[in-house]
């Protein structure tokens, strides 16, 4: 784990952070960091969300500005003003959200802000070389035609890596990168960022998934509050040291048990023989009242589609969609929600929030029918109902009319819940619950899908954390390419059971 | 993002210097415009004879109608995540179908047929932008030519003359003090307002103009929803072109002019985000009214009338940076 390379007396750290501050509008981000972080190391800063981990790296490449402090990079200080000046000095930085030219090829996004010029001209020659080059070192299978907007997340990040790669930096900031990426992938990824380390690039390397960071990092730094905890080498330390740190008390993920026994109920939602060409082929699914049901498999196998297409999100070629045993018809959400469906979204900035609007708002907004008279919201009972709904998600009242980008991702995320929740669903579907946020909103969602169940609403949860699926849900749906390939009663589903199914294999007993 | 929201117990923070600056610049930042407003309006009042006279004051704020009316709509439509390019040539055409409808059947017919006319043109613009697909600035402005030629071609490219003088009352009776055009206008920005902040509509309009996809996965009709915020935004240009008809008991298919920019210019200077999903009613009329106070301003003091549009400019460059960077500051 490259242990070895944790002393070197007298050499110079490729950069030192000192007394780094940031805050915005008055909050305090980040309050007084200082790191050293060494040449040639795989270097993770680790924490809850807001924790000021990601501040941290936007701030080391320039993407914004430290409010004080400074920053060192070769022992000599520096101004990075810019992300362009980040990379003239050798930072680059791989964000949590893609940022791509969409409508441009692989190749104009890999040396966007980087081009090869002759005489003022662009000199596609010498990129498409030096493409050629890039992707042999990295092993990534990519055409460099390609319009990015077309290419799957996990490609996109290809892309973005092999940008990083091209600006020869020598530090790179990874904020986030295997959030998108399956198991597989992020293997790729972890191999392709150590062969960086190996060829003389530093690499920081900011993640929720710690058994990833220990198997990854050489270095380990602890951040909460906005200060560091401590910096140690990666090999002392475990998942739960380092969970212990992060929140200074002990915090063990655990899946709330199921209370009252499952009863063998007529399904309130019903999928019969549902087909998007292209997509999903022949889905046949049960959601009955009290059940959680995990919708597994590969990132790209179809099931968020699916849930889409259950919300009347996407249209569907073939099949029906069928409530209390009634087939009803889905030409928009707004179908869906009329017969008590809701969808949970993946993307909480993209599909989720309205990210600069209050939490009132953003809370009301499906529910706000029961607030009204006559098309007037009675604002009493919408700041009543507002206040219920934090209360139950234990997100502090006084943030009801906080502005929703201002509030931690764990809180965004619960906010998103507190949307549908507000508006007492019979059928919920939640694609990637706890996406991006840290272990205590984690818990807090857990107990909360849990509870919901218990009351009686239909579940159905998808994600891409084999535990989570394994520890909420009752029976597991598993796909494969568009179709499903297993449906195992919790005692079956076993994390062998899951991913065989997930690969398209035949099970082995 | 802090890491205090996560935890209720944290106990709150103290308040420090760099946070009442933090509060300062917010202030500055809702409220500078209203502070700019009010330091012209002080200005004028001390470098002029006439501003701080009541026949002056109701002058200013009854020129200000028909490009008010266009604003506060067109305020609730950039919310809503439109942009109406056209409301200009809305204005003429329904200047004129009423003009001509007043002609043929009486003032109550014409004005009820102008407002059909502006509400009908809005409706195209809505169909156009939202189930058409059509980007809101390249529909708009391809409708704004398309009802320009309308309203040449309605009015035959002649001047139309009301022969009923009783057309007049709509915008020239006296109500307490003030004309019955300043009192619509009032009502109208009353209206938009309370549509904007307490009804279903207003919160799904702040919904689809914030983010459609969140707004579209709520259950909101975002494609009705942006429709509406076209057809007001086309009532409101024909309720405005009938009010400026009723002044002069005339019009020709030029009266449209430059109304829609200084509309929008007002939505701007007022520091409505052009982006959507954001915005006032309040910051629009102060933006009517600061180009208002300028313009008066400037022929008071016997300013050449062409540097009032440098000076504009330079205001809608300032606001809107303002914005930019507000923005900037709490990414």
């Amino acid at each position: 784990m490259g242990a070895d390379t944790t002393s070197e007396p007298g050499a110079i750290p490729i950069m030192e952070v000192r007394g780094l501050r940031k805050s915005f509008g008055g909050v305090h981000a980040v309050r007084g960091v200082d790191l050293t972080i060494r040449r040639g190391t795989i270097h993770a800063i680790v924490g809850e969300n807001g924790a000021g981990k990601s501040t941290v790296g936007k701030m080391i490449a320039g993407v914004i500005r430290p409010s004080a402090g400074e920053i060192l990079l070769d022992g000599r200080e520096v101004h990075l003003h810019s992300p362009r000046t980040a990379i003239d000095s050798g930072v680059a930085m791989m964000d949590q959200e893609l940022a791509m030219l969409s409508a441009r090829s692989v190749l104009d996004n890999v040396f966007l802000g980087n081009e090869t010029s002759r005489h003022g001209m662009l000199d596609l020659n010498a990129q498409s070389a030096r493409f050629e080059e890039l992707t042999a070192s990295t092993g990534f299978v990519l055409d460099a035609k390609t319009i990015v907007g077309a290419l799957c997340v996990a490609d996109q990040q290809k892309v973005e890596i092999l940008r990083a790669a091209a600006r020869d930096a020598r530090l790179i900031v990874m904020d986030e990168p295997t959030a998108a990426l399956d198991g597989d992938e992020s293997k790729h990824l972890h191999e392709l960022i150590r062969r960086m380390r190996d060829a003389g690039t530093t690499i920081i390397f900011v993640s929720h998934f710690l058994e990833e960071v220990l198997s990854l990092a050489d270095t380990v730094t602890v951040m909460r509050d906005g200060l560091v905890i401590q910096t140690t080498p990666a090999s002392g330390e475990s998942v739960e040291s380092l969970v212990n740190a992060m929140l200074g008390r002990s915090l063990e993920i655990t899946f709330p048990p199921r209370v009252a026994p499952l009863k063998d109920t007529d399904p309130t939602l019903e999928a019969r023989g549902l087909t998007s060409i292209g997509r999903f082929e022949g889905i046949d699914l049960a959601l009955r009242p009290g059940e959680i049901v995990g919708l597994a498999g590969l990132v790209g196998s179809g099931r968020s589609e699916v849930a889409r297409a259950l919300f009347g999100a996407d249209p569907v070629d073939a099949g029906s969609v069928l409530i209390d045993g009634k087939p009803i018809r889905l030409r928009s959400p707004k179908d869906a929600v009329r017969h008590g469906i809701a969808l949970v979204p993946e993307s909480r900035k993209d599909d989720g929030l309205m990210m600069l609007r209050s939490v009132r708002e953003n809370i009301g907004l499906v529910a706000l029918r029961r607030h009204a008279r006559g098309g007037f919201v009675r604002s009493r009972a919408d700041r009543v109902a507002t206040s219920t709904t934090l209360e139950r998600l234990s997100v502090p009242t006084a943030r009801s009319e906080s502005v929703v980008s201002t509030l931690s991702g764990g809180n965004q995320q619960k906010v998103l819940f507190g949307k549908w929740l507000m508006f007492e669903p019979r059928v919920m579907l939640v694609d990637e619950p706890t996406r991006g946020v840290d272990v205590g909103a984690k818990r807090a969602i857990y107990e909360l899908i849990r509870e919901l169940a218990e009351d009686g609403m239909a579940m159905m949860i998808i994600s891409s954390e084999l535990e989570e699926i394994l520890g909420l849900a009752d029976r597991v749906v598993v796909m494969h390419r568009g179709r499903i390939t297993a449906n195992l009663p919790a005692a079956e589903a076993t994390e062998k059971a899951i991913l065989q199914a997930a690969f398209g294999m035949e099970p082995q007993p | 993002m802090s890491g205090l929201a996560l935890d209720p117990t944290t106990p709150p923070q103290k308040v420090t210097a760099s946070k009442r600056v933090g509060n300062f610049l917010k202030l500055g930042r809702d409220y500078g415009i209203a502070a700019f407003a009010v330091i012209l309006f002080v200005v004028l009042s001390l470098t002029t004879n006439n501003f701080l006279s009541g026949q002056n004051l109701r002058n200013v704020l009854d020129q200000s109608v028909a490009v008010g009316i266009i604003a506060c709509a067109g305020t609730v439509l950039i919310i809503a995540g439109g942009f109406d390019l056209s409301a200009g040539a809305i204005f003429a055409v329904a200047a004129i179908v009423g003009a001509k409808a007043t002609n043929a059947a009486g003032p109550e017919v014409g004005i009820i047929a102008g407002l059909a006319a502006g509400a009908g043109l809005g409706l195209i613009n809505g169909l156009l932008c939202t189930v058409g697909r059509v980007n809101h600035f390249v529909g708009t402005l391809a409708t704004s030519f398309a009802f320009a030629g309308l309203a040449t071609i309605l009015s035959g490219a002649s001047l139309i003359i009301i022969a009923d003088a009783s057309f007049v009352d709509l915008a020239g009776t006296k109500l307490f003090g003030i004309k019955s055009s300043t009192a619509i206008f009032i009502v109208f920005a009353v209206a938009c307002a309370v549509l904007l902040n307490r009804t279903i509509v207003g919160r799904h309009i702040f919904a689809s103009g914030g983010n459609v996809r969140a707004a579209r996965l709520s259950g909101v009709s975002v494609n009705r929803i942006v429709a509406f915020g076209y057809v007001l935004s086309g009532t409101a240009a024909g309720l405005a072109g009938l009010i400026v008809v009723s002044r002069t008991l005339s019009v020709n298919d030029s009266v449209g002019g430059s109304i829609v920019f200084t509309a929008i210019a007002a939505i701007l200077v007022g520091g409505n985000s052009v982006l959507g999903g954001e915005g006032a009613i309040w910051r629009t009329l102060v933006g009517v009214f600061v180009l208002a106070m300028i313009s008066n301003g400037f022929n008071l003091n016997g300013i050449d009338p062409l540097y009032e549009q440098v000076i504009t400019g330079g205001i809608i460059v300032f606001a809107v940076g303002a914005d930019a960077w507000a923005r900037r500051s709490r990414t």
